[in-house]
């Protein structure tokens, strides 16, 4: 057994999905999604007990490209989030009804599938492959399925796929100039070049577009906020919990290693720019009457710090950005969950509209400020030993840094708590608001115990994600 | 060359199904006489011979080219079933022409003889202005013809111009002779001349800038289905049969000798930049499918025309590239068929919700417009990754970075398509399921999918 099953599950799945009808397409895809969740878990224990669990096969012969897939710490941790935030997703959709909703789970599973391959695989085009087919479902999740004004989401959702794939095209440029010079497409090789100053430059600048666009880094968010709000809260989850991770994960990945020149010479520019996205998203924030809106610009918030942490090249930026990516891929699907939890009741995002849910609801009332305060990263949430991690390793390279970061969770706390008052609190709404039901109670509970579990004790992931995070410094540092 | 007389037999064969009043039988046959003709044509594969005084000459490349050209003549006769439906008495003709069109197609890529290489460009481009002008009660088609056979009339005496120049310089016709003496110190000044008319005359028939004028009103004046031919074999056939010109006649070495393979660069590099953005830029102001796809052809032949810059390594890499683009080209237009069948304008208005009405064919479509604007799988991406790579392994990377732009801009009129299957309500009732449309759509975008997962079945075909 090795890591391509959790592949073939998840692609199978998705054709499964798409035969089995729109009946029971949801409950299919929730056991396949469980499946590969599954699948991943064993496979975990397999590399731990020393297994080999790596796949390499050759696939194109000129020019040399191989289905290489790569299991180590840092690969797994984030197919291990992908695995578990899919069925989260999906079982929290059960409370919506969705046209054609074999095609809806089918595309789930068929981009859940892409991205646990732009985690695993080894070989550059087959990364950028992966990278790329994920983005074709999300695509029409979000124009097909989304909510609002349907012209104003076709533009939305055209911006970000032109946005997106005109980044990836030239890291695509960038991966066919490395192989001229490596003859290969696989990381090993690609590690071992060496290249001039300028080369770097050039290749850093190719990478840094496409995970900038993705990501999003300041100034290429703009497409983020919008299609957060009209996509439908499944596609934003997928986006915002996993897709951008994708991001994050290729800058330790890829960007950093291939150019490290670069990435030292310029590091206060990037970690800058990382910061900058960091007050931007907060005050941004502040200002937002959809809660949509509100979570997107918070996102935008949490993951320029975490994309700061990464360019500090020093490992506990990167542990922190690695750790900090899980828990806020689980907080944010947490809120945007809750987001869909009350749109289903009151039928509107506007802040303004919402309050006194909780004097209906207390449990979900409670459940929401767990995610809240995960999310301000209070101290006994996962988010709080990320956060706190990254934060320690800027005020290594430059204090003023850790300073201005760490507005976040000043202001982060500010605009939370601000929102969670008029949302929860105050008058009670003139309409009725039912208490959680099973099924959503069930998704808040397993994101709640996953923060909460790994806040306390955050070991067996540090243990997971160090050694491959030192091996990526090695080459780092190696010249 | 059993292939070119097999063609030819089978083209004869269609104009007396007319005598023998066998005209519904006339589409099954051709296409089982085609498959012949491939499995003939998969025989020679390998073989190098020539023929008749090397007037033919058979070799891996034109076996390759030619079995491509054979598949898209198969899924071009297979959707004249439904095009010609409402003219059954001519359906004989048209099948037989584009017979003969394939018969032309074959003897462009296997010529040995620049008598032979003329021959064949007329024998396609005739058969193309009959085609053009096929609608013979529509104005528009007969404009289309028109426009066509003027311009094209002029190319081909453009191309002539250039053979006699070239045979002055020479004093032979023979493509193996010319090979040896281009190496010579000495060569008249007519050599490079006629060389330059030659090309001319095959850019204006590969539509690329600036000698595309004629090709949007000619593809949206013409009956569809000719435009799924010119924009697939044609184009096809017309950038294989430049790429022969230039790699038979040894000009690559011919001119580093005199000094002017420099310039020759340059002129490459411009026309295909020129080609690929002109083509996107006017492709996104276009309401009109069938002219939305010229201009997104006229790019593609910016594309193709980058693989003449590194000739002596790149018949693979062209071969792959047009085999993907010709088929996502014969997937789409197969859909454009079905979709304007009754209609009398090819306007994005009359996709509008074809995702809901017919799921299968807003798939194949959008399936081939991902291809053809690159997206990873299908094998349009594979054929710009080979192709940059290529290009950036020659050192050309200015240009690869202006190739890239170009793909990005593509993505929106592809997408303003996809967006118009997806995101509108549908405005018209589509029934009836035409069994070789769709055949066709599925079996051509299958293939495009296939030569994607494992694009070394092609792409080694030629080493």
């Amino acid at each position: 057994m090795n890591v391509s099953t959790i592949l073939i599950i998840l692609l199978i799945g998705a054709f499964a999905t798409y035969f089995s009808g729109d009946k029971l397409a949801s409950k299919v895809a929730l056991l396949f999604s469980l499946a590969a969740l599954g699948c991943s878990i064993v496979l975990l224990n397999n590399y731990n007990a020393g297994e080999n669990i790596s796949v390499i096969n050759s696939w194109i012969t000129q020019p040399k490209i191989s289905f290489a897939l790569n299991a180590d710490g840092l690969g797994l941790a984030m197919v291990l989030l992908t695995a578990a935030l899919t069925p989260i997703i999906i079982f929290s959709s059960f409370g919506n009804e969705y046209k054609n909703s074999k095609n809806f789970y089918a595309l789930i599973l068929f981009m859940s599938f892409a991205m646990t391959g732009t985690f695993l695989a080894s070989d550059g085009l087959l990364y950028y492959i992966f990278w790329e087919l994920a983005l074709i479902p999300i695509y029409f999740i979000a124009l097909i399925w989304g909510n609002g004004d349907a012209e104003e989401r076709r533009k939305a959702v055209i911006k970000f796929f032109i946005y997106t794939l005109a980044g990836s095209l030239f890291m695509l440029t960038a991966f066919i100039y490395l192989y001229q010079k490596a003859g290969s497409f696989l990381i090993e090789d690609l590690y071992k070049v060496n290249l001039s100053a300028c080369e770097q430059f050039w290749i850093f600048l190719a990478f840094f577009l496409a995970y900038a666009i993705k990501i999003p880094i300041i100034p290429f968010h703009t497409w983020q906020a919008n299609v957060y709000q009209k996509a439908p809260t499944v596609g934003t989850m997928l986006l915002s919990g996993i897709m951008l991770k994708m991001g994050l994960y290729s800058v330790l990945r890829w960007q950093l290693p291939l150019a490290p020149i670069a990435a030292k010479e310029y590091m206060y520019i990037f970690i800058a720019l990382g910061i900058a996205g960091v007050i931007y998203g907060s005050i941004v924030a502040l200002r937002q009457k959809d809660l949509k809106k509100l979570l997107a610009y918070s996102s935008l918030a949490h993951v320029g710090l975490i994309a700061a942490g990464s360019y500090t090249l020093t490992l506990d930026g990167f542990r922190g950005a690695v750790m900090q990516m899980i828990a806020h891929g689980f907080v944010v699907v947490g809120l945007f969950f809750a987001a869909e939890v009350i749109f289903r009741r009151y039928e509107t995002r506007e802040i303004e509209e919402m309050g006194g849910i909780r004097a209906q609801s207390p449990k979900f009332t409670s459940m929401f400020l767990i995610l809240v305060l995960a999310s301000v990263a209070l101290p006994s949430t996962f988010n709080f030993v990320g956060e706190f991690t990254v934060l320690y390793s800027l005020s290594q390279v430059n204090i003023w840094f850790a300073i201005l970061g760490g507005t976040t969770i000043i202001l982060g706390a500010y605009y939370m708590l601000r929102m969670f008052q008029h949302v929860m609190l105050g008058e009670t709404n003139s309409k009725a608001f039912a208490d959680v039901t099973l099924n959503e109670g069930i998704s808040f509970a397993v994101i709640i115990a996953v923060l909460l579990f790994f806040g306390f004790y955050p070991k067996p992931i540090t243990d997971l994600i160090t050694p491959s995070l030192e091996n990526i410094l090695q080459v780092i540092n190696k010249n | 060359m059993n292939t070119l007389i097999a063609i030819t037999g089978l083209g004869i064969f269609c104009l007396l199904f007319e005598i023998l009043n066998l005209r519904k039988a006339i589409i099954p046959i051709t296409i089982l006489g085609l498959l012949g003709v491939l499995a003939l044509n998969y025989c020679e594969f390998g073989t190098e011979q020539s023929y008749y005084n090397n007037m033919i000459a058979v070799s891996k490349f034109s076996t390759a080219f030619s079995s491509l050209f054979i598949v898209l003549t198969i899924f071009l006769v297979a959707l004249s079933h439904n095009f010609y439906q409402n003219h059954p008495t001519k359906i004989s003709d048209y099948v037989a022409i584009k017979v003969f069109l394939l018969a032309g197609a074959v003897a462009m890529v296997s010529f040995g003889n620049l008598a032979m290489f003329f021959l064949g460009i007329e024998i396609l481009s005739i058969a193309l202005y009959v085609l053009a002008a096929s609608d013979r009660l529509n104005i528009k088609s007969n404009e289309a013809g028109m426009k066509y056979f003027l311009m094209g009339s002029f190319a081909s005496g453009i191309i002539l111009f250039g053979i006699c120049l070239i045979y002055g310089a020479m004093g032979t016709f023979d493509i193996t002779e010319i090979h040896e003496s281009a190496l010579s110190a000495e060569l008249p000044i007519w050599f490079p001349i006629g060389l330059i008319l030659m090309i001319i005359g095959m850019l204006f028939k590969v539509a690329a800038v600036p000698f595309h004028f004629w090709a949007p009103d000619v593809y949206e004046g013409s009956p569809a289905l000719t435009t799924a031919l010119m924009s697939t074999l044609a184009k096809v056939v017309a950038i294989a049969t430049l790429f022969k010109l230039i790699s038979g006649m040894n000009v690559i070495a011919s001119l580093e000798n005199q000094d002017l393979l420099h310039t020759f660069e340059v002129i490459v590099v411009i026309i295909s930049i020129a080609s690929m953005s002109v083509g996107n830029i006017m492709a996104l102001r276009q309401v009109n499918v069938k002219r939305m796809l010229a201009f997104s052809g006229i790019s593609h032949a910016g594309f193709m025309l980058m693989t003449l810059l590194t000739v002596s390594a790149s018949a693979g890499v062209l071969l792959y590239y047009t085999a993907a683009y010709a088929l996502a080209g014969i997937a789409a237009f197969s859909v454009i068929l079905y979709v304007c069948r009754d209609q009398d304008n090819e306007d994005i208005t009359n996709f509008h919700g074809l995702g809901k009405t017919n799921p299968l064919l807003a798939a194949v479509l959008t399936a081939s417009l991902l291809s053809m604007a690159g997206i990873p799988i299908f094998s349009g991406f594979f054929a710009k990754l080979f192709l940059f790579n290529q290009t950036i392994q020659a050192g050309y990377i200015g240009l690869v970075i202006v190739a890239v732009i170009n793909s990005i801009i593509s993505v929106g009129y592809y997408f303003k398509l996809i967006i118009a299957m997806y995101s509108k309500e549908p405005n018209q009732e589509r029934t009836g399921r035409p069994f070789l449309i769709y055949a066709t759509a599925v079996v051509s975008i299958v293939l495009n999918i296939a030569l994607g997962l494992f694009p070394s079945l092609v792409l080694d075909l030629l080493k």
